[in-house]
């Protein structure tokens, strides 16, 4: 199955040199995973575990000090078009409209285009992302979570084999969070993109992704396992909790995220091989014991029910 | 009540010159002198009983004004032109040397704001030359250029350059590292990005830095005038100085002072254009 994966990461470390005295610093080391066409990938971790770097790697924005990366057949070697990024802080130019923001992006990308085939262009994607007049404002009249669309059209709009995101939602309320990962999952439903994210939010994952890479806490970040989603790909903000999959899997996740991403450095598994990581299918594990956990998790989701 | 703020710092603004012209008008009034007991001929030599003030007053220079200004470009050779003529004169002497300070300043700042490694080779040197007096270079201009003219473009080339060149440098320097990687990731060209990127983000520091040029230039030019003389309004001031025209010297320095603020109008409004909102 890896041999025709689109994306292969293989071996990637990155090592920061030793400062004055102390040791040099191995952020993580021996990532191993890959990325299947038209597959929706999330990374999870602790802050500090060096999720942001893989993703530079990916884009090229930063080296790697050993191991590669292979998109398509070919190996990553600096930034290039093939590979969309949404930036953290949505990166927009103040100075330009939201139109010319995606222009130079598409400009970029079709330099021979002609003017109205670069605005036709560009109009598609700001109707995708439904900012629909409001082509002409400058990045300054719009609202946190309007910025974060623009950057995602613009990501869009030069048609990457693959999209890489960098908490893309980090800095937005939850109601604007909520409306976006709609359209996210839409357009990329549409689309057939390839996707690799990062995120902290576990219920986010769980919504968008097919494959959840687990990280262990740094120095000498590791992925731990890789978490299958079991839920069906028609799965929407409003009915993914119902699923009995769900809390499964949420589960699973946040115990990852709050003990054992601490331990594992100290408690590696006799069987874990960096080369392959586990991959797990919680949302398939019968509920095994109807722990106290369970108990606690009972009243949850009825309020959840409630609301919703 | 009034309630617009420009309105009442305007009115106070005129109270305050109306107070200081009566001020003027009343300390430089001609006083009658105390001639009692001294000849009827040598009171006439003091000027028949009042005493001249030595500064004119208000009136007089409001008259000089008039005179002056309507009838800016007159030219009755060296000595004696229209104020107009010798403005255009200090105007083409500080527009030349400041562009040709921002043609080598803004490539050259774009330079050293790009590559840590060439801030760090110029670094010495313009920590040395930042701090000279333009006038230092006087010399060593008109000895080497030979020409008085010529060498006052080349003073205000030298004090233009160092706040254009630092304040490209930094505002080159400070561009987001976001929006160089958005043009990373998009494979722009070092060019493009240049002028696409690192241009319009940068371009409200390099105005602010040209501004400040344009205001140290319009100080610098007064005293290169005095020096090398012949035409500009630093050249004028001098000349009426040595005719003991003290209404003359004080009609142009208040012409100093309206260009000045003029010219920094115009970089003003430029920066207003390209100055953006995050």
């Amino acid at each position: 199955m890896h041999s025709q994966a689109f994306l292969k990461v293989e071996g990637l470390a990155k090592v920061f040199p030793a400062s004055r005295g102390g040791q040099p610093l191995t952020v993580f080391d021996d990532i191993h995973f890959s990325i299947d066409k038209g597959e929706f990938v999330c990374i999870i971790g602790h802050s500090g575990c060096g999720k942001s770097t893989i993703l530079n790697v990916l884009a090229g924005l930063e080296e790697a000090s050993r191991g590669v990366v292979i998109m398509d057949g070919r190996e990553v070697y600096g930034p290039s078009l093939d590979r969309g990024v949404v930036f953290q802080g949505h990166a927009l130019m103040p100075w330009l409209s939201v139109m010319k923001n995606i222009e130079f992006a598409v400009k970029s990308r079709w330099p021979r285009w002609s003017k109205d085939k670069v605005r036709a262009h560009c109009q598609k994607y700001i109707d995708l992302v439904h900012l629909t007049g409001h082509e002409h404002k400058k990045p300054a009249e719009l609202s946190g979570g309007m910025k974060q669309r623009v950057g995602i059209a613009r990501a869009f709009s030069i048609e990457p084999k693959m999209l890489l995101m960098d908490e893309p939602f980090g800095a937005l309320d939850a109601l604007t969070r909520g409306v976006i990962q709609d359209e996210l999952l839409n357009i990329c439903a549409e689309t057939h993109q390839t996707v690799f994210m990062i995120t902290h939010d576990v219920d986010e994952a769980i919504l968008l992704a097919d494959k959840i890479l687990l990280m262990t806490n740094g120095p000498e970040a590791k992925i731990a396992e890789i978490v299958v989603n079991t839920l069906p790909r028609s799965r929407t903000r409003h009915d993914v909790h119902r699923h009995p999959h769900y809390y499964r899997i949420r589960n699973h996740l946040v115990d990852f995220l709050v003990t054992r991403s601490k331990e594992f450095a100290s408690a590696v598994p006799a069987d874990y091989d960096s080369r392959h990581p586990p991959l797990v299918r919680p949302g398939l594990a019968p509920d095994a014991e109807p722990s106290l956990e369970g108990e606690r998790l009972r009243p949850l989701r009825q309020t959840v029910h409630a609301v919703s | 009540m009034l309630k617009s703020l420009p309105l009442r710092s305007g009115l106070i603004s005129i109270l305050m010159l109306t107070v200081f012209l009566l001020v003027w008008h009343a300390a430089t009034l001609p006083k009658p002198q105390d001639l009692e007991g001294v000849s009827e001929e040598y009171a006439a030599l003091m000027g028949g009983g009042t005493q001249q003030s030595g500064l004119p007053g208000p009136l007089e220079v409001g008259r000089t004004f008039w005179d002056k200004l309507s009838d800016p470009f007159y030219d009755n050779g060296p000595n004696d032109k229209g104020i107009g003529i010798q403005l255009a004169y200090s105007l083409a002497r500080v527009l030349s040397g400041f562009l040709l300070a921002a043609l080598v300043a803004i490539p050259l700042g774009f330079v050293i704001g790009m590559s840590p490694v060439m801030r760090g080779a110029l670094d010495p040197f313009v920590q040395v030359m930042k701090p000279i007096s333009p006038l230092a270079w006087m010399p060593l201009a008109l000895y080497t250029i030979k020409d008085s003219s010529i060498s006052a473009v080349f003073v205000i080339f030298i004090c233009s350059l160092w706040p254009m060149l630092i304040n490209t440098a930094h505002g080159v320097a400070s561009v987001k590292k976001d929006w160089l990687n958005v043009a990373k990731t998009l494979e722009v060209s070092s060019l493009r990005t240049a002028l696409r990127v690192i241009l319009p983000a940068a371009s409200p520091t390099i105005l602010t830095g040209m501004r400040i040029s344009m205001g140290i230039a319009w100080l610098v030019i007064v005293a290169a005038e005095m020096l090398v003389g012949g035409t500009g309004i630093g050249y004028f001031v001098w000349n009426e100085w040595n005719n003991l025209s003290i209404t003359n010297v004080i009609f142009a320095i208040l012409m100093i002072g309206l260009v000045g603020l003029a010219l920094d109008a115009v970089f003003g409004g430029l920066l207003k254009l390209v100055t953006y909102r995050e």
